[in-house]
């Protein structure tokens, strides 16, 4: 690459510090390196003894790593967050209305806005609950939706993630620690707290119970277990929530309900987070092979015995190839112009978008359809000639299966490197939560990538984490 | 034509089973070309519940034994009037996009071999119908109906390359030309009778959906659409998805499956 795209700055250059982060700088630059040091293990120590770890496959060794985490907070004052606040919560009612509708009468397929092909020749979209409406026509009820800043007032969403975005246990953790290692920071500066979020997300789940649950509901988060490498989060959840946290072999179903087995005998089920795929869900529905699930589930489902979150099928609205028409759904359901940006997207599946890609693969991203954690993707200007070579075999092969995006200007945080206090660039995760209401905890996860210009960010890929903070009005 | 259907499912286990829930689909459909006098599922000793129709517009409905089980049997009995519509599902209730159907599993994925029957099947066909028939045409061609040569899980290019099974290799490997000739294509479970031949009472056939017809039956197996002496119980992509019984026991109990079907004609 020639020309050295100029990054934003989130804080500003010195003698311009830009207003959220005014006394970050000086707190940075003052803290003495020893003290620097001290606080770095602390925290790490902190992580270990909570046990936060995530698991990186294909590199062999032991997959499980602890997550490197940076003291710089990222911070957004009152006025930016307003903004993303009313921009994520239009895109996740968007994207609930574009499931209830493709999984019912498909008004937005019959009115030529997206192609019917897209939709239910997807992978992700479920033929077996088709004309079954969840409790409250919610699918996805926990959108994470994945964010960067390229200017002062730009932000594009990468990628939508309405099955089971990962990762705000270490927005929890990543403030936990924060307030315990420098309380200072937290007296001196007034920032909104996120600590409602498993209280909130509680709230959500027994929002959509449905019709045929009396009482108070009873909420169980169902894991594939502990070799999952987001183990640590779902117990995490299912403590701060005060819920159950079951594999598929504690759950049964018999009549019309699903129960867990305890030791006061069984009982009933009427909301089950789950963080295992559609696909193991239930042997007698979806992978017949699969013992993670729990046999039945999906007729109890279907029959309106228990509510899933989210919904099975809900796949169908964050793959990278519906991710193009989301601004199209915002306008088609609700009538508004989108307030977040998507990143513009060549589909290679069309030959003239992939005559396009081929042809630029220097300086574009590639991605797989459906892959994720940035395995399996292509950085164009950070590329060898024979990655790039590669690939475009791969896109030949196989075009429906790759899209391509502008190598975007990611902003940067300063972060605590070896040398002192250096830029990295950074995205963000918020988590925003759909049921009864829709609601926003102000934060989110800030990954970053700790090796300079890195623009990946994804913890599987060297990336690292950092508190997030939303400055109260 | 007035058909009574008796069809037992027994599976024994050896030793005991500590539960056993199955998902059934064992009801006829509702559509112009049947109407349904009487029809029973019984389960003796089983919890039944968790039952709707689905978008498919097949009625499921849930099963289960907890505690020690040796044996389960279930038994289907009943009388439906049935009528020849060509094979064509005329008034059939369904949410399902055909566009739903156009994707490869397990059993239908596709090779050159498929791709080859299916474009050499339809050259010359002139309407969405004439490529339907012609396709099963190829299929009942190039598969011989020859028993105990397939299992449940022998795949429709592994049908194909052996020229040699029954019907369900027929209907996947059916399935398999239309869907890379994108036409949706689905798999139906169901009875026939004929006469003589109770052994072949439970039947499975496929699909396709033809433009301006919509859902039309095809049984490659005898070269035939449906007709009155077919009764049509659900679909799916594929013999599982498909299956009148899908179960799973928890156990380690060997299970032995017995199955006895008869399709009777009580027409005066």
């Amino acid at each position: 690459m020639v020309e050295k795209p100029s990054y934003f700055n989130e804080m500003g250059s010195s003698g311009a510090i830009r207003s959220p982060y005014s006394g970050l700088d000086s707190w940075a630059a003052d803290m003495p390196a020893e003290f620097r040091n001290t606080k770095q293990s602390e925290a790490e120590a902190l992580f270990r003894r909570i046990g936060i770890t995530f698991a990186v496959y294909g590199e062999g060794g032991d997959p499980d790593r602890l997550i490197p985490f940076d003291m710089f907070p990222r911070v957004f004052s009152a006025d930016e967050w307003r903004k993303l606040d009313r921009g994520i919560k239009q895109r996740a009612k968007a994207l609930n209305a574009f499931l209830l509708d493709v999984y019912s009468r498909g008004e937005i397929v019959k009115a030529g806005v997206i192609p019917g092909r897209l939709v239910y020749q997807n992978a992700a979209y479920e033929k077996a609950v088709v004309g079954i409406k969840p409790p409250r026509g919610v699918y996805s009820h926990i959108v994470g939706i994945d964010l960067v800043r390229t200017g002062p007032d730009e932000f594009f969403v990468l990628e939508d993630n309405c099955r089971t975005p990962s990762g705000v246990s270490y927005m929890l953790e990543n403030r936990e620690i924060m307030m315990r290692m420098f309380p200072q920071l937290f007296r001196e500066n007034r920032i909104a707290p996120v600590d409602s979020y498993p209280a909130q997300l509680r709230r959500t789940l027994a929002s959509v119970a449905p019709d045929k649950c009396e009482g108070a509901p009873t909420v169980a988060i169902l894991t594939p277990g502990h070799f999952n490498s987001a183990y640590y989060e779902h117990s995490f959840l299912a403590d701060m929530m005060g819920v159950a946290l079951v594999e598929g072999q504690d759950l049964f179903v018999e009549g019309d309900f699903c129960w867990m087995r305890t030791t006061e005998g069984p009982k009933k089920v009427d909301v089950i987070y789950r963080r295992i795929d559609d696909a193991y869900l239930d042997p007698l529905c979806f992978r017949p092979d699969s013992m993670l699930g729990v046999p039945g589930l999906m007729n109890v489902y279907r029959s309106g015995g228990v509510a899933i979150a989210s919904a099975p099928g809900a796949g169908v609205a964050d793959d990278k190839a519906i991710y193009t028409f989301v601004p199209d759904m915002i306008r088609f359901y609700l009538g508004e112009e989108p307030i977040l940006k998507n990143v513009p997207t060549w589909q290679c599946s069309k030959s003239d978008e992939q005559k396009y890609v081929l042809e630029n693969l220097g300086d574009l991203v590639v991605k797989e359809v459906h892959g994720s954690g940035g395995y399996g993707m292509l950085v164009g200007p950070r590329s060898t000639k024979e990655q790039i070579e590669s690939f475009r075999l791969k896109i030949e092969e196989d075009p429906d299966n790759y899209i391509a995006q502008p190598t975007l200007a990611l902003s940067t945080c300063p972060t605590f490197v070896e040398e002192g206090i250096a830029p990295r660039h950074v995205d963000l995760r918020p988590y925003c939560l759909v049921g009864q209401n829709i609601e926003l905890v102000p934060g989110g996860l800030t990954r970053v990538a700790l090796t300079q210009d890195s623009l990946v960010v994804n913890s599987s890929q060297g990336g690292g984490v950092k508190d997030t903070w939303v400055m109260a009005e | 034509m007035r058909l009574d259907v008796n069809h037992r499912t027994t599976y024994r286990f050896d030793p005991p089973m500590r539960g056993v829930t199955q998902s059934l689909r064992l009801w006829p459909s509702l559509f112009d070309g049947q109407n349904v006098l009487d029809w029973n599922v019984k389960i003796d000793g089983a919890t039944r519940g968790a039952n709707f129709r689905d978008g498919a517009g097949d009625l499921i409905e849930t099963m289960t034994f907890r505690g020690s089980v040796d044996s389960v049997v279930v038994e289907v009995s009943g009388t439906v009037v049935t009528k020849d519509l060509a094979g064509v599902l005329q008034g059939h209730r369904e949410k399902v996009p055909p566009l739903a159907y156009v994707r490869q599993g397990q059993f239908t994925r596709t090779n050159n071999t498929i791709r080859e029957l299916a474009r050499g099947a339809i050259a010359g066909a002139e309407t969405p119908l004439a490529e339907a028939h012609a396709l099963a045409a190829a299929v009942g061609e190039a598969i011989a109906y020859v028993p105990g040569e397939t299992d449940s899980q022998t795949t429709a290019a592994e049908a194909l390359e052996t020229g040699r099974g029954v019907c369900q290799d027929h209907a996947h490997t059916l399935i398999a030309t239309a869907i890379c000739l994108e036409i949706p294509a689905r798999y139906v479970t169901g009875y026939l009778h004929a006469e003589g031949d109770i052994a072949d009472a439970s039947h499975a056939w496929a699909e396709l959906y033809v433009r301006d017809l919509g859902w039309v039956g095809f049984d490659a197996s005898n070269l035939k659409c449906p007709d009155e002496t077919y009764i049509r119980l659900g679909s799916g992509f594929d013999s599982v998805d498909a299956a009148p019984i899908r179960g799973v026991a928890q156990g380690n109990g060997v299970e032995a499956l017995d199955v006895d079907v008869s399709v009777i004609s009580s027409d005066q």
